[in-house]
């Protein structure tokens, strides 16, 4: 008997106690009216929605506070609340809702001031989400991160040159080397994507005819729109052994496709169309009487975009830059195909190498052991990647908010 | 005291020196373009070329003699008897069969009898029993049906594989080259449009050639409606509160921050988040389309949130003015007349939010489904729940192939990109019709 179970179902039992208030609350009112809805305070629809809501929000949150208790009390070991106690329970506060708001319902009752008091407390729980987020992914990494370092000491973690995980215990975990082919990486992209991205974005705004411009700005949409994976393929099956067959092997700097400069390139591309959007809005916001007075006493175009344009555009184009410098140390598909998996402190760009991001993936999946630092340290590894792209995006942010200049 | 410019009609050095100067910025700013259309063109074309063959596959028409004797002694006809047969024991079928039509259409060969059964997909073996149990009658008659045929012989009439590099290749050789060539040109290995491409599910190490995208599309359809069904509400009714009714106050001040920061954390960090609290500590199941799609929407929901309020910006003042002076309630003013006609720019954010989701690796990889999927995932069931039952997803299936082994599934992968592409192009191009047909400009 399927649709027996699905009747008593929780989700059913409260939808249908809704659906009970939404009429029982109109024909409540409607009775009360004696037939004339215009006496009532208001519409008998207000009144139903009130009711229904009465019921549906209430419960969903015990149903959401018990699940917590539940999944709280079942961590520490102890079963406080078991399914069926629960179960009642909601249906219980659903059936206290409903009996409420039948109460309620009668002829000078402002019922749609009522409602709309539950819609403005489910507007603002829904708001609430994102900063359950970043809550969440704090704590998430908080606690795995604390239980990391009773395990593994935090200088070795902070300070240690050497990274060679080894299941069977006794592993180095120091993020250094990662640290240096994160900002490596980085590095190389943004030289890529820096120059590109502001003068694809300077060229646009000041040079480009309507005709260019209808062009090339899809062309950049289609660039920004592209997943990561599909760049990290790129890097994999083109870039790198390119690389490596023109580049690497006949200068005699190594032989490895994947590599920091195969990752480096197609990340500065993937990053290309982020700079030049953003620098482009700090330059359109440039006033032209900027511009006209700069050629009224007779410099050039280009003139006037390096003296006058980029220094009042500056903020923004810093901000652009640092944002990138973000997205690059947290970008994780490129450098996973791109970058290789070998932990190195090394100069040459042709060498293969590896970022934060890369060994989080790979601690991460396959066989974990939560117990493990060699798994743990993946969670050390995310807070510090959360902590630096959060202080640059922080840092952007008041660099573009305090030296702005509000030309209007 | 020397005049510098003698002339009006001459130029003088300084001038065009500035001039050059100017020449050379905007060459520049040309080449910038240019290094633009260049990337996107090769990236795009590259993965294009590559890919295009996985939707093409060689197969080979084979008559098959089903012998009583082996597949079914009993002579019961009984599917629940035979299965005791497995594909052990249908693979020397398959291979005498294969043999007998090379000797009957007189192709000669070197190969012994078991070198050439290795021309046929280990896969084919498969789809013979199957069709053998589904239908025990088969048995004793011979069977006409176009089987798969090995990933590198596939590979030769795609061009990947060559004589000289067969050569070198333990897992095939020349001969065997040749006499698909042979086949091909009496007409029985033929290459043609590959549905299975799309339908299939995912196949193990050594058979590139069986390999498809079903599962993987059938999970990313699944997340993108846990996305849309859960990212679209929440990130609306965010975006009205934050919009409409907060007052300003340090609240709000924090929540707005807080969604900007979260648009710009890296999507490995959400990842982190799915496995500690929704795997790890609320108890859902590994790999399933459910956690990815509620990594997702956390993730895109900053994204909707963003462009919803740009478009409910966007509805002027006077509009909610005019509602709230004939009497409607602050939320009327908004259910009824912002809400409406911000709909096509919010449907628009919801859309390239949705294409963003779709296109995410990282997370998943954390989740879990990265898992070798082989049985389609059902919507509900008892024991796991809604969209409950392990999966993968488009992306994570291309990264997926990217770690194996045989050549094949460099082949496969960038296929399952044109795939994602193809999707996500349709969706953007949804997105751009909409506000299109929809923007009013005020």
């Amino acid at each position: 008997m399927w649709f027996l179970d699905v009747l008593v179902s929780l989700p059913m039992l409260v939808a249908m106690l809704a659906i009970v208030g939404f009429v029982g609350a109109q024909a409540r009112v409607i009775a009360a009216s004696g037939g004339d809805v215009r006496t009532l305070a208001a519409l008998p629809k207000a009144h139903g929605t009130n009711a229904a809501l009465s019921v549906l929000m209430p419960a969903f949150a015990s149903l959401i506070v018990l699940s917590l208790v539940r999944l709280i009390s079942n961590q520490q070991g102890v079963d406080i609340l078991t399914p069926r106690v629960s179960f009642w329970l909601v249906v219980g506060i659903a059936v206290l809702g409903l009996l409420a708001a039948l109460k309620k319902s009668t002829r000078t009752f402002r019922a749609r001031e009522a409602s709309e008091w539950w819609i403005k407390l489910l507007l603002i729980a829904a708001s609430t989400v994102a900063v359950l987020t970043t809550i969440g992914i704090v704590l998430s990494m908080v606690f795995e991160t604390a239980n990391f370092f009773h395990q593994y000491s935090w200088t070795d973690f902070f300070f240690s040159t050497a990274w060679s995980p080894n299941f069977r215990g006794n592993s180095a975990l120091g993020i250094l080397p990662l640290l240096w082919g994160t900002l490596y990486v980085s590095f190389i992209a943004l030289l890529v994507a820096v120059p590109v991205g502001l003068f694809t974005a300077i060229y646009l705004s000041e040079y480009a005819g309507p005709k260019m411009r209808s062009i090339a700005k899809p062309m950049i949409e289609v660039l920004a729109g592209i997943p990561t994976i599909v760049y990290g393929l790129f890097a994999l099956m083109i870039i790198g052994p390119m690389l490596r067959d023109y580049f690497a092997q006949p200068l005699g700097l190594g032989d490895s496709a994947s590599s920091v400069m195969t990752a480096g390139l197609v990340m500065g591309i993937m990053l290309i169309p982020f700079v030049s959007s953003l620098s482009d809005d700090a330059i359109n916001a440039v006033p032209q009487a900027m511009r006209n007075g700069s050629y009224a006493v007779g410099a050039t175009q280009s003139e006037t975009i390096r003296q006058v344009v980029i220094p009042a555009a500056l903020p923004g184009i810093v901000g652009a830059i640092l944002l990138a410098a973000s997205r690059a140390i947290g970008e994780t598909m490129i450098v996973v195909l791109g970058a290789g998996a070998a932990a190195r402190l090394s100069m040459n760009p042709f060498e293969a190498m590896t970022t934060i991001t890369v060994k989080i993936v790979s601690q991460l999946t396959g066989d974990t052991d939560f117990a493990s630092p060699e798994t743990l340290v993946a969670f050390a590894l995310g807070l510090t990647l959360f902590v630096c792209t959060l202080g640059l995006n922080v840092v952007a942010l008041i660099v573009v908010r305090k030296y702005r200049e509000q030309y209007e | 005291m020397t005049l510098r410019t003698q002339s009006l009609l001459v130029r003088d050095d300084r001038t065009r020196r500035r001039n050059a100067a100017e020449r050379r910025f905007r060459t520049y700013g040309r080449c910038a373009v240019g290094i633009v259309a260049l990337a996107l063109t090769v990236l795009l074309v590259t993965v294009v070329t590559n890919g295009a063959s996985a939707f093409r596959q060689t197969f080979i028409t084979l008559d098959i003699p089903l012998p009583e004797a082996k597949l079914d002694k009993t002579g019961t006809r009984n599917p629940a008897v035979m299965a005791k047969v497995t594909t052990l024991g249908y693979a020397p079928v398959l291979r005498d069969a294969l043999v007998q039509q090379l000797a009957d259409l007189g192709i000669k060969t070197a190969l012994s009898d078991k070198e050439t059964g290795k021309m046929i997909s280990k896969e084919a073996v498969a789809t013979v029993r199957d069709q053998v149990l589904a239908n025990p009658d088969l048995v004793g008659t011979i069977l006409t049906i176009d089987l798969l045929v090995e990933g590198r012989i596939d590979g030769y009439f795609k061009g990947r594989v060559t004589m000289e590099s067969a050569a070198l290749d333990g897992n095939t050789s020349p001969d065997a080259l040749q006499i698909a060539q042979s086949l091909a040109d009496l007409g029985v290995i033929k290459t043609r449009f590959n549905w299975r491409f799309l339908t299939a599910p995912d196949a193990s190490d050594q058979r590139p050639e069986a390999a498809g995208l079903g599962v993987a599309i059938l999970g990313s359809l699944y997340m993108m409606t846990v996305v849309l069904v859960l990212a679209l509400p929440i990130g609306v009714a965010a975006s009205i509160y934050l919009e409409e009714f907060t007052p300003k106050n340090r609240l709000s001040d924090l929540i707005e921050v807080n969604i900007s920061n979260l648009a710009a954390v890296p999507s490995i960090v959400f990842g982190i988040l799915g496995l500690a609290i929704f795997i790890n500590f609320a108890g859902f199941k590994q790999s399933s389309p459910l956690v990815g799609g509620l990594v997702l929407t956390l993730m895109t929901l900053p994204t909707i949130i963003i462009s919803t309020r740009a478009a409910l910006k966007a509805v002027p003042m006077s509009i909610r003015d005019a509602a709230l002076g004939v009497g409607a309630s602050k939320m009327q003013s908004v259910f009824h007349h912002v809400l409406p006609l911000a709909a096509p720019g919010i449907l628009t954010g919801t859309i390239i939010g949705l294409a963003q989701a779709l296109g995410e690796t990282a997370p998943l990889l954390l989740i879990g489904m990265v898992a070798f999927v082989r049985e389609y995932p059902a919507v509900y069931n008892d024991t796991a729940g809604l969209f409950g039952e392990a999966a993968t997803a488009l992306p994570v299936q291309v990264f997926n192939w990217t770690q194996r082994a045989d050549p094949g599934f460099a082949e496969r992968a960038s296929g399952a990109i044109i795939t994602l592409l193809v999707f996500l192009a349709i969706m953007n191009i949804a997105a751009v019709l909409l506000r299109r047909r929809f923007e009013r400009r005020w």
